[in-house]
């Protein structure tokens, strides 16, 4: 997967300050995972960002996110796709 | 109706669909240009659903299908190199090449690793610095920015040993080409929600003006694809040909602008091959000059055997939507998830895999 257009949502937690690198933490239903950032700078803890390989593309708000979420679980492998063998289904 | 009752939104599902019901009035091919949205669309049985006359034709929108054999084979040739560690998004590792995939050289010994990120390729490069580290650059728009921020912070970092092979694709030029096709069928188009996150959707609009066909930028939940669908056809019957956004939540109009400026520092666009449909002028993204020295095939140049598709794959006609996967004579006999003979049915976003997930027998629509 990957490659392809999705993204998952998931919620900031950290930002994890690499001085080079706009970096954070990004809580996806539990499992945590370093994001870079540099793409949505104005994103903050607490925000919810949607996330394609290992780089947030948009701010989205809650809502969405868990609508986006559900989605994604019903495509298979999709989530293990995108952010690693921890979301196998 | 079984598959509505499955709906997160079974009322507004049916609400959608009856609206969609009282506005057509006649048939009309809408192209779904999302690999994502192929397989919603496929898996809820959308397409099954919609009124009579109105037909989904499953777009070109997987980035992995595309990526021309030729690429594939330049991949294969760099992995097998033993001063190589090469690294790649985990499905690109079984599309079929000319002569075998990724996987065959990671099972004789090739370094080749599955990474999330190309941020993970980098991190490699600077844990290794005695091997050279390549990194497999496919995908749409979604994905360019990305992969420029990690060409960015190699030579930021003064890295030596991190290259690319880059096979990007744009999709408002695949659009022109499938609009500009003799055998043409598609009327509107859906365009994919997260390509048009990063880049916005003004490249959309001289499309809409010079061929008259609706764009509408979708979500790629079942309701999304509802509601796309239904305001596509609510343009196409009061003949309006304009850019429409669904997916509202996620996607401005501009995109997001420091993507756009990191992806055109890093990279230019470039005439670009894609698999089944040929080269396309403008329609992919090469290194710039200036970032040039992490061009993977410049620095591991090829042999130039010639690529050859499987015979039986018809690949290059479902991309163009001319064609559905139940078409093929290898369908789901030959050709699986498990054994694929072409790159739709190695993705699961491919529209082969997506009809093989949702145990489709029979083409859904007979063509009209
Ligand atoms: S079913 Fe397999 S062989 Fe047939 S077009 Fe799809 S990928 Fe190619």
């Amino acid at each position: 997967m990957s490659a392809v257009c999705l993204g998952v949502p998931g919620r900031i937690v950290a930002l994890t300050g690499a001085p080079d690198l706009r970096m954070g933490t990004v809580d996806f239903d539990g499992v945590r995972r370093p994001v870079c950032l540099a793409y949505t700078p104005e994103a903050e803890v607490g925000d919810y960002v949607i996330v394609h390989v290992g780089f947030a593309i948009s701010q989205v708000d809650e809502v969405e996110a868990a609508r986006t979420l559900e989605v994604l679980r019903a495509i298979p492998d999709a989530l293990a796709g995108e952010l690693g063998p921890e979301f196998a289904q | 109706m079984k598959y509505l009752d499955e709906y997160r939104d079974p009322v507004l599902a049916r609400r959608l669909l009856s609206e969609l019901r009282a506005t057509a009035t006649r048939p009309w091919a809408i192209m779904e240009v999302c690999g994502g949205q192929t397989h919603t669309l496929v898996r809820q049985g959308i397409d099954e659903l919609l009124p009579a006359g109105i037909r989904m034709i499953h777009g070109p929108g997987c980035p992995v299908c595309v990526t021309p054999l030729a690429t594939i084979d330049a991949a294969v040739a760099i992995a097998a190199r033993p001063d190589v560690i090469f690294t790649s998004y985990g499905d690109m590792l079984r599309v079929p090449g000319t002569a075998g995939d990724l996987l065959g050289v990671k099972a004789r010994g090739g370094d080749v690793r599955v990474v999330y990120t190309p941020l993970d390729a980098v991190r490699i490069a600077r844990e290794h610095p005695d091997r050279q580290v390549v990194f497999f650059a496919v995908g749409f728009e979604t994905t360019a920015p990305a992969n420029a921020m990690a060409v960015l912070h190699a030579a930021a970092t003064g890295l030596r040993n991190f290259s690319v092979l880059v096979s990007h694709v744009l999709v408002p030029p695949a659009i022109t080409a499938i609009l500009d096709a003799p055998d043409n069928q598609v009327q509107a188009f859906l365009a994919a929600g997260h390509v048009c996150a990063v880049m916005g959707w003004t490249e959309y609009e001289p499309i809409a003006r010079c061929y008259g066909v609706p764009v509408v930028v979708t979500g790629f939940e079942p309701l999304d694809l509802l509601e796309g669908i239904v305001m596509a056809v609510r343009q196409l019957e009061a003949g309006r040909a304009a850019v429409e956004n669904q997916y509202a939540r996620a996607v401005r109009r501009d995109g997001n602008t420091a993507a756009q400026q990191a992806v055109r520092r890093v990279f230019r666009v470039s005439e670009r091959t894609w698999r089944g449909i040929g080269p396309i002028p403008a329609s992919g993204l090469a290194l710039t000059a200036e970032f040039a020295a992490f061009d993977a095939e410049a620095r591991f140049p090829a042999g130039g055997t010639p690529a050859v598709e499987h015979p039986d794959c018809i690949a290059g006609r479902i991309l163009r939507g001319i064609a559905v996967p139940t078409d093929c004579p290898a369908y789901g006999t030959r050709c699986t998830p498990l054994s694929p003979l072409g790159a739709p049915m190695v993705s699961t976003e491919g529209t082969c895999a997506a009809f093989h997930h949702a145990g489709r027998r029979k083409p859904p629509v007979e063509a009209r």
